[in-house]
C-alpha cells in the first residue's frame, strides 16, 4: 500500500476517504486477501473478493465506529451474514485498527482468535458470529429494534449473497422487517449470482430479486448499483441518506472471484484452495489493478 | 488411509441408483462437498437441488417418500441436524418415514471452517427422536454398508459422515446385524469407540499393552438401536468402560451406552472421550481431535487413570 493512503487511514477521524482513494484501498485489500487464503490454503475467494469494494466503503467511508472501543454502544453494526466470507471482514478490521494486521496470516490456525468464521466472542468488531447462513436478517431486526427501544441512532448493515436468500428464515425475517419497520436497517446484497454448487439460476433462481422486496413493502433503492464502481456504491450511501423510510434494501451487481479474470464467476472458485499455479498467475493482475488505482491518486 | 468417506458413499450411492430406481437424491448447494453430485451426474431426473433450504430439503424428501419413492437428504450434519430438526421430527420421524438422512462433515471433520460447522450435538439430537435410527460408521467401507442397510428399512436413518480419509478398521461384514465388532480382546478395560474413533481405541490399546494392560476394544456404528448384549458382555469381564466419541460428552454415544448399561444389573468404573460440552475451534483436522482429547494417548490414559482408582 502506497504512503498517501496510509496517512488517510491513519487520518480517518478527520477525513472521510475519497472516491479514488477508497478504490485504491480496496485494490490493496483484495490482495492482501488473496494472500493470506493462498498462503493459508483455506478459506474463501469468491465471496470475500466479490464483496470488497461495499466492505472497504463501508468500513473507510461509511460507517460510524471506534476501533479502540469495539463495544461502544452508539457504533453502527455490520452483519456479515455470508461469514464464509470472513477473510474479508478480517482484512477490514485490521486495517481499520481493530487489531494489529499482524494477526491476519493465523487465519484459521488453531488458537488464532480469526476463527474460519467471525465470531463475535472472539475478533474485536465482529458484531455477529456467523456462518450458518440465513441467521443475519434476522438478528439486523433485533439489533435495530433495539436501537430505537434505547434511544440510540446508530445504523444496522447486514450484507448477504444468494444463499441467505435460499433459507426460508430470511424470508420471515423479510415479512418481520416489513412489519416493524426498524430504522436505520440496511439489507445489502453481494448479487455474484454464484453459489457453492453452480450459478444461483442453476441453483435456485431469485430473479425479480428486487420487486419481491417491494412486493414485500420495503423501501428499494432505484436501481442496481455495480459492486464494484466506487463512485455507484457512495451514490447508494446517497440514496439510503435521500430519507426516513426503512427498512431498506440495495442489491450491488457484483462478480465472484472479482479481480482474477479466470477465476471470475466460476463456482470453483468459492472455497477451493488457491493453488502454486493460479496463484503466480493471479497475482499480477490483482497487483495491476493497485498500480492503475494508485496511479490516480 | 481409505479414500474419504464422503467419496465411498457418493460413489455407493451412484452405484445403487442403476438398479434401484426409487432412489432419488436430495442436496441443499453443498452436492460438490458431500459427493451426492456422483449420483446427480448419472441421474439427472432424480436429483434435486433445492439450494441453502435444509429444512425445504427435509419436506420435499418426506413427500417424495409418502409415494414410495426412496429420498436421501444430504448436507452439513449440522445443518440437518439444526436447520432441518423440526421437519425431521414432526415429519420423517413422526410418520415412520423411509428417508435416509446422511449428514456429511460430521464431529470436527469441517476443521477449517471452525464451530458454526462443526458437528458436536447431531447425535444428541438424532437419536431422541422415536422411530429414527442412528449411525456412525467406522470407516468408508462401513460408510458403504450404512448406506445400503439404510435404504431397507421402513423408517427414517441418520448416517453420520466424515469429511477426510481416515484409517481402515477392521468390521466383519455383517452390517445389518447392528453389532458391535470386537477389533481386540482383553480383560482389563472395555474401550468402546463410536465411528472414527475406533482407529483411535486401537493406538490406545497397543500403548495400554506396552504397560502390560489388556484393553478390549469394541468399535459400535450402531448408537441406536443400540447392541447393549455385547457391551454389557465385554464390561461384565473388564468392570472398567472407556466411551469415545467425536461428539459432545452430553447426549451422544457415551450417553447411550450408560443408558443401555443402566438397565443391566453391572457396576463398572467409567470415563468418557469426546468433546467435554465446550465449541471447538479452527485448525487442521489432526491437530483439532488431539486437542479436544481425541488422541490414543488421551484415551489411553483415561483407561490408565479408570485403572489405577
Ligand atoms: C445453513 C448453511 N448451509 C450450507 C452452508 C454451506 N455454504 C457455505 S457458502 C454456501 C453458498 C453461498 O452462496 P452465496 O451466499 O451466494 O455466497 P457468495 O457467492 O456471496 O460467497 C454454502 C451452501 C452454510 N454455510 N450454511
Amino acid at each position: 500500500m502506497n504512503k498517501v493512503l496510509q496517512e488517510k487511514i491513519s487520518n480517518i477521524d478527520k477525513e472521510k476517504l475519497s472516491r479514488e482513494e477508497l478504490s485504491a484501498l480496496a485494490a490493496n485489500l483484495r490482495l492482501t486477501m488473496f494472500d493470506i487464503l493462498q498462503s493459508r490454503q483455506t478459506g474463501h475467494w469468491g465471496g470475500a473478493s466479490s464483496s470488497t469494494e461495499i466492505t472497504t466503503a463501508l468500513y473507510f467511508n461509511r460507517m460510524n465506529i471506534r476501533p479502540e472501543d469495539p463495544a461502544w454502544a452508539e457504533r453502527d453494526r455490520l452483519i456479515l451474514s455470508k461469514g464464509h466470507a470472513s477473510v474479508n471482514l478480517y482484512t477490514m478490521l485490521a486495517t481499520r485498527g481493530f487489531f494489529d494486521t499482524a494477526d491476519l496470516p493465523s487465519f484459521r490456525v488453531l488458537g488464532s482468535h480469526l476463527q474460519g468464521h467471525p465470531s463475535m466472542k472472539k475478533t474485536p468488531g465482529v458484531d455477529m458470529s456467523t456462518g450458518a447462513l440465513g441467521h443475519g436478517l434476522s438478528i439486523g431486526v433485533g439489533m435495530a429494534l433495539a436501537s430505537t427501544l434505547q434511544g440510540n441512532d446508530y445504523f444496522t448493515y447486514v450484507l448477504s449473497g444468494e444463499g441467505c436468500l435460499n433459507e426460508g428464515q430470511t424470508w420471515e425475517a423479510v415479512m418481520s422487517a416489513a412489519k416493524f419497520r426498524p430504522k436505520k436497517l440496511v439489507y445489502m446484497i453481494d448479487y455474484n449470482k454464484v453459489q457453492l454448487d453452480g450459478t444461483s439460476n442453476e441453483i435456485m433462481p431469485l430473479d425479480p430479486l428486487a420487486d419481491k422486496f417491494k412486493d414485500f413493502g420495503w423501501n428499494v433503492a432505484p436501481k442496481t448499483y455495480d459492486g464494484h464502481d466506487m463512485q455507484e456504491i457512495l451514490d447508494s450511501f446517497d440514496w439510503i441518506d435521500s430519507d426516513d423510510v426503512w427498512p431498506k434494501l440495495v442489491v450491488y451487481n457484483t462478480v465472484k472471484g472479482k479481480g482474477v479474470s479466470f477465476m471470475e464467476g466460476l463456482n470453483k472458485w468459492h472455497g477451493s484452495p488457491i493453488d502454486a499455479d493460479s496463484y503466480a498467475q493471479g497475482r499480477p493482475e490483482l497487483v495491476a489493478d493497485i498500480e492503475r488505482k494508485e496511479a490516480v491518486l | 488411509m481409505s479414500i474419504a468417506m464422503r467419496e465411498a458413499f457418493g460413489k455407493k450411492l451412484a452405484e445403487l441408483g442403476k438398479d434401484n430406481r426409487d432412489i432419488v437424491v436430495l442436496d441443499a448447494d453443498v452436492s460438490s462437498s458431500t459427493k451426492s453430485g456422483l449420483f446427480g451426474k448419472e441421474f439427472p431426473a432424480r436429483f434435486f437441488n433445492v439450494g441453502v433450504a435444509e429444512a425445504n430439503m427435509v419436506g420435499v424428501a418426506a413427500g417424495l417418500a409418502t409415494a414410495g419413492l426412496r429420498p436421501v437428504v444430504n448436507a452439513f450434519a449440522i445443518f440437518l441436524a439444526l436447520k432441518g430438526t423440526d421437519q425431521i421430527r414432526n415429519v420423517l420421524c413422526y410418520n415412520s418415514l423411509p428417508v435416509v438422512i446422511a449428514g456429511a462433515y460430521g464431529g470436527l471433520s469441517d476443521s477449517y471452517d471452525g464451530a458454526s460447522h462443526q458437528s458436536i450435538t447431531d447425535i444428541a439430537i438424532m437419536r431422541a427422536m422415536p422411530n429414527m435410527e442412528v449411525i456412525v460408521p467406522a470407516d468408508s467401507n462401513q460408510a458403504q454398508m450404512a448406506l445400503e442397510y439404510a435404504l431397507e428399512q421402513n423408517h427414517p436413518v441418520y448416517v453420520r459422515l466424515n469429511r477426510n480419509p481416515m484409517p481402515e478398521v477392521p468390521s466383519d461384514g455383517n452390517f445389518s446385524s447392528k453389532k458391535a465388532v470386537v477389533l481386540r480382546e482383553g480383560s482389563d478395560v472395555t474401550i468402546a469407540a463410536n465411528g472414527i474413533t475406533a482407529s483411535m481405541a486401537l493406538e490406545a490399546g497397543a500403548i495400554l499393552a506396552a504397560k502390560g494392560i489388556e484393553a478390549e476394544i469394541l468399535s459400535m456404528a450402531f448408537v441406536k438401536p443400540f447392541d447393549t448384549e455385547s457391551l454389557a458382555a465385554s464390561v461384565k469381564k473388564t468392570g472398567n468402560l472407556v466411551t469415545v466419541e467425536e461428539h459432545n460428552i452430553i447426549g451422544g454415544f457415551g450417553s447411550a451406552a450408560l443408558e443401555a448399561l443402566a438397565a443391566t444389573d453391572l457396576s463398572f468404573a467409567y470415563k468418557a472421550v469426546g468433546i467435554e460440552d465446550t465449541f471447538t475451534e479452527t485448525g487442521a483436522y489432526d491437530e483439532l481431535l488431539a486437542a479436544y482429547g481425541l488422541s490414543g494417548e488421551n484415551i489411553a490414559e483415561k483407561a490408565e487413570k479408570l485403572l489405577k482408582k
